[in-house]
């Protein structure tokens, strides 16, 4: 399940209602990205997001089927928020159920490092001087690859 | 009239985020519209830069993709959420 949307995220609301999804589950596994106070130049005071419909969608739901082709997986959700965000506030929300730890470990470990690198999203950062563009780093690309590398083997 | 679309940084280039544009009938592909956008803003090649994907009426396509039958045309950085 996917949902973008401009409405604040309730991370602890968003697992409970995820936990009554999957009531099979061994393990669920959570991951909440929250905008950073700090930014490479000075104090974040808001962050903005892009995203580009249907494309942004799209490609999340095709991510979300690989995650489903992967590994063994009783529900999976995923949150992100758009337009305006304070520092602090839940940006990303993923959810993996499954029978096993590992799975949903591994799962909500790829989901994020695809919406690090290949999501359509954009994102600029405000500070009280400027407002700029911040695109992923080469940290984020290497951590993406070690799921094509694996794919390969 | 087509709708091309400037995401992420390239909207602080273009000073604005969309326009409606009647592509001149010389402009074939992705990759001359590419050019030609560039020198009209005087962007000094970073509408060029590799890293600048487009996307023709939502699907990415190459340099050498025609543009006819194109209805929205979108120029995309460098994506990522989280």
């Amino acid at each position: 399940m996917l949902r973008i949307s401009a409405t604040p995220i309730d991370a602890g609301l968003e697992l409970a209602q995820f936990e009554q999804r999957a009531p099979h589950a061994g393990g669920i596994v959570t991951f909440s990205g929250q905008v950073r106070p700090a930014a490479s130049k000075g104090s974040v005071i808001t962050l903005h997001l892009q995203a580009y419909s249907p494309m942004t969608e799209d490609g999340i739901e095709a991510a979300i089927a690989e995650a489903n082709d992967r590994w063994a997986l009783d529900q999976v959700l995923v949150l992100h928020r758009i337009g305006d965000m304070q520092p602090g506030e839940t940006i990303v929300f993923v959810a993996t159920a499954s029978k096993h730890r590992r799975a949903a470990f591994e799962a909500a470990d790829f989901l994020m490092d695809y919406l690090k690198t290949e999501a359509v999203f954009w994102k600029q950062e405000k500070t009280e001087t400027e407002a700029y563009w911040i695109e992923p780093r080469d940290d984020d690309y290497a951590d993406a690859a070690r799921w094509t590398k694996k794919e390969s083997v | 009239m087509q709708k091309i679309l400037y995401f992420g940084r390239l909207s602080d280039i273009t000073g604005m985020s969309e326009e409606m544009l009647e592509i001149p009938a010389e402009i074939e592909t992705a990759g001359a519209l590419r050019e030609w956008l560039d020198l009209r803003f005087e962007a000094s090649g970073m509408l060029l830069d590799p890293t600048v994907r487009i996307a023709i009426d939502r699907e990415i396509t190459f340099d050498t993709a025609s543009l006819n039958a194109a209805t929205e045309i979108a120029f995309m950085p460098p994506v990522g959420g989280g």
